[in-house]
């Protein structure tokens, strides 16, 4: 076990590199040189070849000691990603977006998580049976809808129209206020495709013989579910959560755009706009390195868990 | 005593694809979805035939001033257009835009747009994915460690980052004298960023089926490994990738209506996507028909395809089955 876990924390190495290429190719290659961008229209030689300076665009790319690729693993592996186009330390602005983002992916996350299993174990129970065909139409339906839709509609009917909720994030007031909306959305937008995922689990489960000889013996249906196929179905489950972890950092990009969330997700956006390179970098880097070491731990756990998996 | 048959027929095989198609065709549903999917496509390719050869259809002009800014659908209105002293009465399915343009127009415009999109995206993800996939799964050693490498490298960093990524900056970029602008930025940057899918699926395909008996044929009367790989192996996980992009089509199709809300899609001319940014400032002014408009138009697109790319998972593919 410990071997195992060893070699795979070895095989993170050159994925990280692997990262890091990609992003180097991405912003420093292709992206080249923005001092142009960066001091303006009718900026002199001067200031241009100042910007070119402090960025260290005037750097050659490969084999120097001081060339753009070496700094582009530099940055990375000591974390210090320099300053954004708006001179604010990179760093501190993403700490800073970390606080919001949870705020409102983790009160959705759970939310979801516990509305679609609920439901999956309910569907799964009725299958075959036209409700099932009905829910998992709507389900579809739910899908095909643009998220966009939901969020534009939710936000013009319950905060603007009825006046349930704040439209914007407002600091003065206390944050779960400004939260309730977005999550709800949130919920209601990822349900169809988290039910039919977590039913299409539960179904794999509800054909098996343990379930057959669970009845046989004489058990209530609600026992059957939720103590026997609700236990089996976990491994999945807990893939999936666990997977999904390294998403509730980053945000929802589209939520926090459109209720003024300063979360992670505002700040990619507003680094779009801006066309700022060094800030998407080291997005893009952070994002990359936490989704590798929780897919790690997925697989250890799978190991840990079910004797089955082979250590190689 | 038996009536025994006095000729004995020859009862011909039916293939894998004759087999999806007769079980395919009992689902009347699903019919009912691909129609829809092909009013899509013809849609589009009509447009697309509109614009090369000048037929100047009305429909497709979505330029015109048809009426009034903002005015409101399904109902006659009377309007003096720019240069003119009579007024005249109009009527719109889905009323006019700020500038006074047909909604619906613009909605049917969207449509090629999207399908541009999601097609060209198509395209170069499998012209990326396929052949790779295939070699790292026929040849393994170093080829398919690089493969693998490469894949798990990019499917480690989350897709919608990197998909904004390439758009971010591939956009404005001149690459062998072609600039890349507009829609053709967002068909890059999502085609280079999806092959990863379907080259990890065609890679595990080819494993289990390189040590089949047809492929120890073929390699055992001399074929090499890339007539073995495009001429027997592919055409026999043909319906995998069929299935997988009827599936991811729509996936496509709503990025583009990301995209272009953040602003890296297509900016001269319209989209659904851009549709549903306009809604963004509208709604406030009680103007609801054009998010209205682009919203059903992908909802049926998406709700056609998802339906009928799942009848078809479960008619081409029996093992796959989920329900």
């Amino acid at each position: 076990m410990t071997a195992y876990i060893i070699r795979r924390l070895l095989y993170l190495i050159p994925i990280v590199m692997g990262v890091l290429l990609v992003t180097f190719c991405l912003f420093t290659l292709v992206g080249g040189d923005i001092s142009q961008q960066i001091a303006g229209k009718n900026a002199d030689a001067e200031t241009i070849a100042e910007i070119r300076h402090e960025y260290g665009f005037d750097k050659p790319l490969f084999l120097a000691w001081d060339s753009q690729f070496l700094a582009h693993f530099k940055k990375a592996f000591t974390f210090n990603f320099g300053r954004a186009l708006d001179r604010e330390k990179i760093g501190e602005k993403i700490f800073r977006g970390v606080g919001p983002s949870l705020a409102l992916t983790v009160p959705m996350f759970f939310g979801t998580l516990v509305i679609s299993i609920s439901f999956a174990l309910i569907v799964a129970f009725l299958r075959g049976t036209v409700w099932d065909h009905i829910i998992v139409f709507l389900c579809v339906a739910g899908m095909s809808i643009p998220y966009l839709s939901f969020i534009i509609f939710g936000q013009y009917y319950f905060a603007y129209k009825l006046d349930w909720f704040p439209i914007f994030y407002d600091p003065s007031r206390p944050i779960y206020l400004s939260i309730i909306l977005p999550a709800l959305i949130g919920i209601v937008a990822g349900l169809g495709s988290n039910l039919r995922f977590y039913r299409t689990i539960m179904l794999d489960e509800v054909r098996s013989d343990y379930v057959r000889t669970a009845f046989a013996k004489g058990l209530t249906a609600r026992k059957v579910l939720f103590k026997h196929v609700l236990k089996n179905a976990m491994i999945p489950i807990v893939t999936n959560t666990v997977l999904s972890i390294p998403y509730l950092i980053l945000g929802s990009l589209l939520l926090e755009r459109f209720f003024g969330i300063p979360g992670l997700g505002y700040l990619m956006i507003e680094a779009i706009n801006a066309r700022d390179f060094f800030v998407l970098n080291a997005m893009t880097f952070i994002m990359a390195l936490l989704i590798a070491f929780f897919t790690l731990v997925t697989d250890v756990c799978y190991a840990w868990v079910d004797p089955r998996v082979k250590f190689d | 005593m038996i009536d025994l048959p006095t000729t004995t027929e020859l009862v011909k095989g039916r293939s894998l694809w004759s087999d999806g198609i007769r079980r395919l065709r009992k689902r009347g549903f699903a019919k009912v979805c691909f129609v829809i999917v092909l009013l899509y496509f013809a849609l589009a390719g009509l447009i697309f035939l509109d614009g090369v050869f000048q037929w100047d259809i009305p429909l497709f002009d979505w330029q015109e001033t048809v009426g009034p800014s903002y005015q409101k659908p399904w109902i006659q209105y009377e309007w003096t257009p720019e240069g003119q002293e009579l007024s005249e009465t109009g009527w719109t399915i889905f009323g006019t835009d700020f500038l006074g343009q047909s909604t619906f127009r613009k909605m049917l415009y969207g449509a090629k747009t999207s399908i541009t999109v999601a097609l060209f995206a198509s395209v170069i993800s499998l012209l990326i994915g396929v052949p790779m996939g295939a070699i790292a799964g026929y040849f393994r050693g170093w080829a398919d460690d690089v493969i693998v490498w490469l894949y798990t490298t990019i499917g480690t960093i989350p897709g919608i980052v990197l998909i904004m990524a390439f758009a971010v900056v591939l956009r404005t970029q001149t690459f062998f004298g072609i600039e890349i602008k507009g829609i053709t930025a967002v068909y890059v940057a999502l085609g280079l960023t999806s092959w990863v899918g379907i080259c990890r699926l065609i890679r595990g395909e080819i494993i289990k089926r390189k040590e089949s008996e047809y492929v120890l044929a073929a390699r055992a009367m001399g074929c090499s490994g890339g007539r073995i790989i495009f001429l027997h192996l592919l055409p026999n996980v043909f319906h995998i990738i069929i299935i997988n992009f009827s599936l991811r089509f729509v996936g496509f199709i709503h990025a583009e209506v990301i995209l272009s809300f953040l602003g890296l899609g297509e900016t001269d001319k319209p989209s659904w996507g851009a549709m549903i940014d306009a809604a963004r400032t509208e709604l406030a002014r009680n103007v609801w028909w054009e998010m209205v408009a682009a919203t059903v138009a992908i909802f049926f697109i998406s709700l056609a395809l998802n339906i009928f790319g799942d009848a078809l998972r479960d008619c081409l593919d029996p093992k796959l089955r989920t329900d």
